[in-house]
Parts: structure tokens; C-alpha cells; sequence
């Protein structure tokens, strides 16, 4: 069995989905002979050559836009953004195409695309290259939001998301690439999206997060376990659309809730959560619903990024705060 | 120094406004019934369009963009290409999609409001109408590249205005294209306006087909007002892109004779004097003319050609009116293939606000 990190679960995903089904397309800046930056396709060229494995010109549109016109024609093609700072071109295409090509042709085309994007701060990079802009995404209709936190669900997840028949947005937390080995089997088992993942039981209360915030969130609830506090840990795995039931039947249990994102605060994915367990769990709810986010501040360069991302102890104090209100 | 790159662009014409060849026409045009095909598909498209605007005006349709004017650009790109070719249009192509199978109550549906005008009979391949300028091109590569990755004999064709050459996505698609050898033409119909924003304000460039030489691809003006030319480039191209060779940028000169939308008031930019300088140019009148010249037409084929399309347009139409607005779930179930369970409790809101039943 193979022992591997969140990137190498991305690459033998890749891989294990190349060689099922001959319709998937690797595709993006850099991602042949290099590899890709962060090497999530790496040995992918080698391995099945330079036509399912293309380094495209350096234009983001261009990436996304030639992957709607590929998905539309039966192909499955898995793009890579090299960084979230680079998406933002794409987005007509994913928010004006991609993501509506099914409605606006009742179904006579579809769009099984998935765009890769790895996302969010600490890794010292450069500018444009640590942003969190996943709820952006996630207000689209028509586009799924995936973001797995550890090996075994990058794994899962982006077998799941390159089945799906739809698009699929997959933000890789790239802070935690390296982070963490796990034991993941090749078996091609997909795991299922649209729905959360508990990460850990508890009784005293709920804490939602996703992306690289897992590790801060469960070294936060392994703390407070010790000081006799019972969290309840869940990944939200797919952002959107989202598993409303998991979250509200967890909040029903704890009584409190507290929403764990590096994106910034305001509008932003815990926004939604907070109003959705509000709306369907308020009087379950002991004391306010709290958030532990980033600042709504640009993002800093790297020397204050420690500052911006909410580490173990702010998440220990939203914990606490909620506890004592 | 010395000159290390240098670049000439052609204008081809095979018909003048009059009628009269300029040049050896291509064997397709010793087809008569070829030629009478393109101008009864021309005919048709001018008595639709028409009859869309007149729709528009009394409140049965929504806005509507015209096609006045581009009829020989649209019906010789549907000519020239096969049926499992695949179309990237805009969102005036009328006489390349009709040609294509597209049905007149659907183009009808699809400006009315109801997306069920893109799920259309015409090959079930080819893209809808584009609104996004020139977003359609990226479509079109990526298509090419599938068939270029599958090994299959087909092309793509996109089409955009002379405002959408001056779009990233434009450029991003050609240089792309370029890079990758794709069997795609990429049209470009010039008609001289981007809503109220002529040509020289759109670029410097003195032709549009220039634009294919940054991305080392051929590029080729061609009167657009000129059915046959139309159909041979774009022929020409499609046989190239068959061949492996790559993509071509075809720039067809014509003019748009109608307001951009029925929302527009072209009167507000633009002098008469130039429209009606371009509506003796328009490449209806042109076609005829060479055909009876040879006898290929008269005034009783013609009488009878616009008799048939009247009566397919007032079919259309009324097939239109009579289709009942699709049910309030439409919105639902065609967002993803399956419906997420946040969204399900969403529709049935949706139903009951709706007063019931769901289909």
C-alpha cells in the first residue's frame, strides 16, 4: 500500500483515472515535462504522452475556455491553474460557460471539466500566489467547489470529481501538499462529493472547516480535549453545493457552532454556513455562532502572512469564546 | 537590419455587387442547383429576419439581434462545412445554423426567452449562440482539439464580429491553435460596427485578417457580401485543418444593415449615407443577377423560393407562439446531472410558489 502526501494522492489520481478511461486530458502551463510546479502531474507525460499530457500556451482563459470545448465534445479534461492568483481570467469561462452549459442546452451538452487550482497562504510565496477565493466560486450556480484536506480525500475527491458529469472547481490547499503521509490505496475508489466529512466526534461543540484549516482545527480540538472540551470536527469537503443536513444535525447535538476559514471573513464560505444553521437550527444553538477567518485585508506578502492565517491558538480562542458566551 | 518576418494579406472576390465574376468560379458553382440552394437559404434567412424584428416590434419576441446584411457570410460558412464539423457561432448566425438543421422555432424559442431554443434539432454537437464576445473561439479550439486527440476527420468553426477581435480570448484561441496545428477556421464577420463603435476605433490594423500572423497561422480577407468566395476560403480552410495542417483566420468584409439589437438605435451613430451606400452592396441582389444571367433564375423561381419561405417562417412562427413556457423546474433540472439535496428542497418551493403541479 502506498504511503503518500496530498500531492502525490493528486498524481496517482491523475494517473489511476489516465489509464481507466482514455477521455481524460491532462492539461495546463507547465504540467508536461516539468511536471507542474508543485509536480502533481509528474511522470503523467512520460507515462502517457505528450497528446493526454499538454503543456499549453501561458493564458488562463485559454486553459479553461479549451476545456469547455473539449468537455462539450466528450472529452474529460483536468486543467491545472498553476496558481489561484492566475484564475481569475478563467472565470468567464468558468462562470459564463462552464457552468451553464447544461442549463442553456437543456442537456444536450455537458461539461465534465475539472479545474485544478492550488490555493491559500504559508508556503512564503510570492505576491498573487496565497489568496483563499473559494466562496467566490462557491456563490456560482452550476459549478461544484471540492477541497480535500488530507491525502486520502485529495484522492477520492479528485476521482469523484473527474468522474462527475459536471464542472468541478478543485482547490488544492497547496500549504498542506507536503504536510502530512497517509496510507492510500490505488483502488480507484471514488470517494462521494456534496457531502461533509466528520473528522472527529465530540459533544460540546461543532467546528466547520476545510482546506489546510483541518490541521490547524484538530490540533486546536486535541488541545482543548485535554482541558475536558469535546469538539466536534467536520470537513466540509465540497463547499458547494453544500451538505447543509451534516452540519445541522452535528449543531443539533453541540448546541454551538464555529466556522474555521483562511479565506477573509466577510461573505465568505462560514457567511453562508452560519445563516443555514441559523435558519434551520437556531433554537438548537446555546450561544452565538462564531467565525475564526482571515482578516478582510489583502492578503500581506509572506512576512505577516502567519498573522493573517488563523493558527491553532485563534482557533482555540473562537472555541473558547463560543464555550463562555 | 534586415527584415527577418514580412506578411501579405489577400482579398479574394469571385462575384461583384453586380453579378459579375471577378475571377475563375470555383467548381462548386457550376452546380446550379448549389447556387440556387445558397440563395433560397440566403432568401430565407432575410424573410425570417424580418419577420423576427416585426415580432419583436409587437411584443412577441424579446430583443433580437438582426442578421441584415451577413446572410452570404453565415449561409457560406454552413455550406462549406460537413454536418459532424462543429459550430461555435455568436448570436446572429441564422444562415450557417438554418443550413445546419437548426429549426427557425427554435432560433424563435431561444430569443423568446426559453432555453429550450439551444437544445435544437440541428447537430446535436454544435455549441449555442454565444453572447460573452468571442469567448465561442476558445470553444471552438478546445472542440478541435478533442477530435484532433481522437483521430477523427472533423473541424470546428467558431464565429466572431470585428469587435471580438479585439477580446484576449480571441487571440488566446489563435495563437493556441496555432500552437497545437487544430483543425478550427476562426470567422471573423466583419460588418464594420460594434454597436455603436466603428471599425477604426476597434484597431489600428488595416484588415482584421492580419491578426492570424502573430499567431502564425494563415489569415485571408474575403468579400463577405459574396456567397461563392465565402464558401470556397472557408472550404479552402476546412480541407487544410482536415489535412493536419492547422488552423486559418477568414475576415469577411460586409455590413451590418440593421441596427445591432432590436434594444439599438443605429440612427444615433451613424450616417444614412453610408448605409445606403452599403445597401447596394448587400449579397442578395449580387447572386440573382449572376443567376439569371445564365438562366439559372427568373422572376418565377423567385416568386416561388419566397413563397416557400414565407410559409416556413409563418410555420415557425406560429409553432412558437403556440409552445407553452416550460414549467418552473426547468430552472432545477438542468444545473447539474443530478440535483443536490439543498437544491431539491429549492425546486419544491419553487413548485408550490408556481401554484402546484410540476410538469
Amino acid at each position: 500500500m502506498a504511503t503518500v502526501t496530498l500531492i502525490e494522492a493528486v498524481t496517482m489520481a491523475l494517473a489511476h483515472e489516465m489509464a481507466r478511461d482514455e477521455r481524460v486530458i491532462v492539461l495546463g502551463e507547465d504540467v508536461g515535462v516539468n511536471g507542474g510546479v508543485f509536480r502533481a502531474t509528474a511522470g503523467l507525460q512520460q507515462r502517457f504522452g505528450a497528446e493526454r499530457v499538454q503543456d499549453t500556451p501561458l493564458a488562463e482563459a485559454m486553459i479553461a475556455g479549451v476545456s469547455v470545448g473539449m468537455a462539450a465534445q466528450g472529452m474529460r479534461p483536468v486543467a491545472e491553474i498553476q496558481f489561484e492568483g492566475f484564475v481569475f481570467p478563467a472565470v468567464d469561462q468558468i462562470v459564463n460557460h462552464a457552468a451553464r452549459l447544461r442549463t442553456r442546452t437543456r442537456g444536450r451538452l455537458q461539461c465534465p471539466m475539472v479545474l485544478r487550482v492550488p490555493y491559500g497562504g504559508g508556503i512564503h510565496a510570492p505576491e498573487h500566489h496565497s489568496d483563499s477565493p473559494e466562496a467566490m466560486f462557491a456563490h456560482m450556480p452550476g459549478i461544484r467547489v471540492v477541497i480535500p484536506s488530507s491525502p486520502a480525500r485529495a484522492y477520492g475527491l479528485l476521482l469523484a470529481a473527474i468522474r462527475d458529469p459536471d464542472p468541478v472547481i478543485f482547490f488544492e490547499p497547496k500549504r498542506i501538499y507536503r504536510l502530512q503521509k497517509q496510507e492510500v490505496p490505488d483502488t480507484g475508489e471514488a470517494l462521494p462529493l456534496d457531502v461533509c466529512y466528520t473528522l472527529r466526534e465530540g459533544d460540546d461543540v461543532t467546528v466547520v472547516t476545510w482546506g489546510a484549516m483541518t490541521y490547524e482545527t484538530l490540533k486546536a480540538a486535541d488541545q482543548l480535549a485535554g482541558e475536558g472540551v469535546s469538539c466536534e470536527v467536520i470537513d466540509v469537503a465540497t463547499l458547494s453545493p453544500l451538505d447543509a443536513e451534516t452540519l445541522i444535525e452535528s449543531v443539533e447535538k453541540t448546541g454551538r457552532l464555529v466556522i474555521v476559514h483562511e479565506a477573509p471573513q466577510s461573505f465568505g464560505g462560514g457567511a453562508e454556513i452560519a445563516a443555514v444553521v441559523a435558519e434551520h437550527a437556531l433554537y438548537s444553538l446555546r450561544t452565538p455562532i462564531r467565525r475564526v477567518a482571515g482578516y478582510d485585508t489583502i492578503m500581506p506578502l509572506f512576512r505577516l502572512e502567519s498573522e493573517y492565517m488563523p493558527g491553532v491558538a485563534r482557533v482555540i480562542e473562537g472555541i473558547r469564546e463560543t464555550l463562555e458566551d | 537590419m534586415e527584415t527577418i518576418a514580412d506578411f501579405e494579406i489577400q482579398h479574394s472576390q469571385f462575384l461583384d455587387p453586380q453579378g459579375e465574376p471577378q475571377d475563375t468560379l470555383p467548381a462548386f458553382a457550376e452546380d446550379a442547383d448549389s447556387l440556387r440552394a445558397m440563395y433560397a437559404s440566403m432568401l430565407l434567412a432575410r424573410i425570417f429576419d424580418t419577420k423576427a424584428v416585426n415580432l419583436q416590434r409587437t411584443g412577441k419576441l424579446g430583443t433580437y439581434a438582426s442578421c441584415l446584411g451577413h446572410e452570404a457570410s453565415h449561409v457560406g460558412i454552413g455550406a462549406a462545412m460537413r454536418p459532424e464539423d462543429c459550430l461555435a457561432p455568436s448570436y446572429r448566425e441564422y444562415g450557417a445554423m438554418l443550413w445546419r438543421g437548426v429549426q427557425m422555432h427554435e432560433i424563435l424559442l431561444y430569443w423568446g426567452g426559453d432555453e429550450r431554443g439551444s437544445d435544437f434539432a440541428g447537430p446535436r454537437h454544435d455549441f449555442p449562440f454565444c453572447v460573452p464576445i468571442a469567448t465561442q473561439c476558445l470553444h471552438a479550439a478546445g472542440a478541435a482539439m478533442a477530435y484532433q486527440l481522437r483521430g477523427e476527420p472533423r473541424c470546428a468553426v467558431s464565429i466572431n464580429g470585428d469587435g471580438g477581435t479585439s477580446e484576449g480570448a480571441f487571440y488566446e484561441a489563435l495563437n493556441m491553435a496555432g500552437a497545437k496545428k487544430l483543425p478550427v477556421v476562426f470567422m471573423v464577420i466583419n460588418n464594420k460596427w460594434a454597436i455603436s463603435v466603428p471599425l477604426e476605433l476597434q484597431t489600428a490594423s488595416r484588415t482584421l485578417a492580419q491578426k492570424a500572423v502573430a499567431a502564425g497561422i494563415p489569415g485571408i480577407q474575403v468579400d463577405g457580401n459574396d456567397v461563392i468566395a465565402v464558401r470556397h476560403w472557408v472550404e479552402r480552410a476546412l480541407e487544410r485543418a482536415r489535412r493536419g495542417e492547422g488552423p486559418t483566420l477568414i475576415e469577411t468584409l460586409t455590413y451590418r444593415l440593421s441596427d445591432h439589437t432590436t434594444a439599438d438605435d443605429a440612427s444615433r451613430y451613424r450616417p444614412r449615407e453610408e448605409v445606403e451606400t452599403a445597401r447596394k452592396l448587400e449579397p442578395l441582389i449580387r447572386l440573382r443577377r449572376y443567376m439569371e444571367t445564365r438562366g439559372l433564375w427568373n422572376d418565377e423561381r423567385e416568386q416561388a423560393c419566397r413563397a416557400e419561405a414565407i410559409e416556413a417562417v409563418d410555420r415557425a412562427v406560429e409553432r412558437y407562439i403556440n409552445t407553452p413556457r416550460a414549467p418552473v423546474t426547468a430552472m432545477f433540472d438542468y444545473l447539474f446531472a443530478n440535483l443536490p439535496p439543498g437544491l431539491v428542497a429549492q425546486r419544491e418551493r419553487a413548485v408550490r410558489r408556481a401554484g402546484g403541479g410540476a410538469h
